[in-house]
C-alpha cells in the first residue's frame, strides 16, 4: 500500500473527532447550582447519587458539602436488567432502595427517568419522594426529544454551572419524552423549585420537599 | 588502600575545625548517612503479603503494608498507608491512615487522609475518609462519607458564598438557558 500524505490528515482528524467523543459534550446547567445552594446550609447532609460512579463528582460533591453519599448505580441495574423477564423493572424498583424514609438530602436522578416506562418512572419518583428530607431537593433531567436507541450518560460536573456528558457503552435504550405535566404529576409531594429548558433540549427540574402541614 | 583511604577520609573533619564548621560537622555528617539509612528504613517498613497468603482474622501493625494476598476480617493500620495490590482480595473491615486499592475489597474502607481506588482496583463497602479518589474504570458499590469538620473548613469557598460568576466560554454563550413557562 503505498502512502498518501492526505491519509495523515484523515488519521489526525478521526483522532482528534475520537478524543472529542471521549470528552463528551460541555452544557451549561442552571439548576445544579441551586441544588448545591440548598444543600450547603446543611450539617452534613446525605446525597444520594442514581447514575453511574464519577470519581471527580464524588470528589466535587464531597469537599464542597463535606457529605454523605449514597451511590446508586440504577442505570447498570437497568442495563443488566433481562429485557425479557416477567416481572416488571416497576416491581424490581418498588424494593430497590433500602433506605429510611425521610433521611436523604439531595438526590441527583439525571436523566435516569427518560429510559423508564411510565409505571417505572412513577414507582421511583414515589420511592425518592418518601427518602427525601424536609425542604431536600431533588434535580433531574428530561430530554425533549425522543430516541429509538439511546445510550446512557455520565454527567461529570466541571463546576456549578456546567456538566460534561459523556455517553458510554450501556444502554441502547428508549428514551421517552415525558411531558411536564406527567413530571409534575409523578413527583406528587414535592414542589417544583426551579425547571429550566436549555439550548441543548434538556429539561431542568429542581424539586423541593415541602414541609408537611398536618 | 592509599584510594580507599582518601575516600574514608573525604567526608571527615576539616583541617582547620571553626566553632561553626564544627557545629555543622554532625549535620553534614547525619545528611551523609540519611539516604542510606531513609533507604534501608522504607525496604525494612513496607511489608508485604504475597499472592500465596491466606490470612483470616485480625492485623495490626505500625509499618506500611502491601497485601497481594487474601485476607478476610479486619485490618488496623492506623498512622500508616495500606495498598492492596492488584492481586490482592480482602474481605475485612480496614481502618489506614491511607488506603490504596488496586485489587479487590468487599467491607468497609476508614481512612484519615485519603482512600484511592486505582483503575481496575474494586470496593464494595462504604467509605469513611476527608478526602477519596476514584479513578476511571475502578468499580465501586456503596457509600462515600467525607463528612469532616476539617475537610469542609480546608475545602474552598461554598457554591452560595461564591459571588464573581466565571467568564462564560464560547460554547456555553451559544447555550443559554431559557426558564420554562
Amino acid at each position: 500500500m503505498l502512502w498518501d500524505p492526505r491519509n495523515k490528515d484523515r488519521h489526525e482528524a478521526a483522532a482528534a473527532a475520537a478524543a472529542l467523543g471521549d470528552a463528551g459534550q460541555l452544557f451549561p446547567t442552571k439548576a445544579l447550582r441551586k441544588f448545591l445552594a440548598s444543600l450547603t446550609s446543611r450539617e452534613s447532609p446525605v446525597l444520594m447519587d442514581l447514575g453511574p460512579v464519577v470519581g471527580p463528582n464524588v470528589t466535587f460533591l464531597g469537599e464542597r458539602l463535606g457529605c454523605k453519599i449514597i451511590l446508586e448505580d440504577l442505570f447498570g441495574d437497568l442495563d443488566r436488567y433481562p429485557k425479557a423477564s416477567e416481572t416488571p423493572f416497576a416491581e424490581y424498583l418498588k424494593t430497590r432502595l433500602k433506605h429510611e424514609p425521610d433521611s436523604v438530602d439531595g438526590i441527583l436522578c439525571w436523566n435516569f427517568f427518560d429510559f423508564l416506562d411510565l409505571p417505572s418512572a412513577q414507582v421511583l419518583a414515589r420511592s425518592l419522594t418518601k427518602l427525601l428530607r424536609t425542604d431536600g431537593a431533588l434535580l433531574a433531567f428530561f430530554a425533549t426529544i425522543g430516541a429509538a436507541d439511546a445510550r446512557f450518560s455520565k454527567y461529570v460536573i466541571m463546576d456549578e454551572d456546567s456538566v460534561r456528558q459523556r455517553s458510554y457503552s450501556s444502554g441502547g435504550r428508549k428514551q421517552t419524552a415525558l411531558p411536564n405535566r406527567d413530571i409534575i404529576r409523578m413527583f406528587e409531594g414535592l414542589k417544583v423549585s426551579e425547571s429550566f429548558l436549555l439550548k441543548t433540549n434538556v429539561r431542568e427540574f429542581l424539586f423541593r420537599k415541602p414541609a408537611q402541614t398536618s | 588502600m592509599w584510594k580507599r583511604d582518601e575516600a574514608v577520609r573525604q567526608p571527615a573533619q576539616p583541617a582547620v575545625p571553626t566553632n561553626e564548621a564544627a557545629a555543622a560537622a554532625p549535620a553534614a555528617a547525619a545528611q551523609a548517612v540519611r539516604p542510606d539509612t531513609i533507604k534501608s528504613q522504607n525496604v525494612r517498613d513496607v511489608v508485604n503479603i504475597g499472592k500465596s497468603v491466606v490470612i483470616k482474622g485480625e492485623l495490626n501493625g505500625s509499618e506500611d503494608l502491601t497485601i497481594e494476598g487474601h485476607v478476610e476480617g479486619k485490618i488496623e493500620l492506623r498512622d500508616h498507608v495500606l495498598t492492596i495490590g492488584p492481586n490482592g482480595k480482602i474481605k475485612a473491615e480496614l481502618f489506614a491512615k491511607s488506603v490504596v486499592v488496586l485489587g479487590e475489597v468487599i467491607g468497609n474502607v476508614s481512612a484519615s487522609e485519603k482512600v484511592d481506588i486505582r483503575e481496575n482496583g474494586s470496593v464494595e463497602g462504604d467509605i469513611t475518609s476527608p478526602r477519596v479518589a476514584i479513578a476511571e474504570g475502578a468499580h465501586f458499590r456503596g457509600s462515600v462519607d467525607m463528612a469532616q469538620k476539617t475537610s469542609k473548613a480546608a475545602s474552598g469557598p461554598r457554591p452560595a458564598e461564591v459571588k464573581p460568576q466565571p467568564a462564560p466560554q464560547p460554547v456555553m454563550q451559544a447555550q443559554q438557558a431559557q426558564k420554562v413557562g
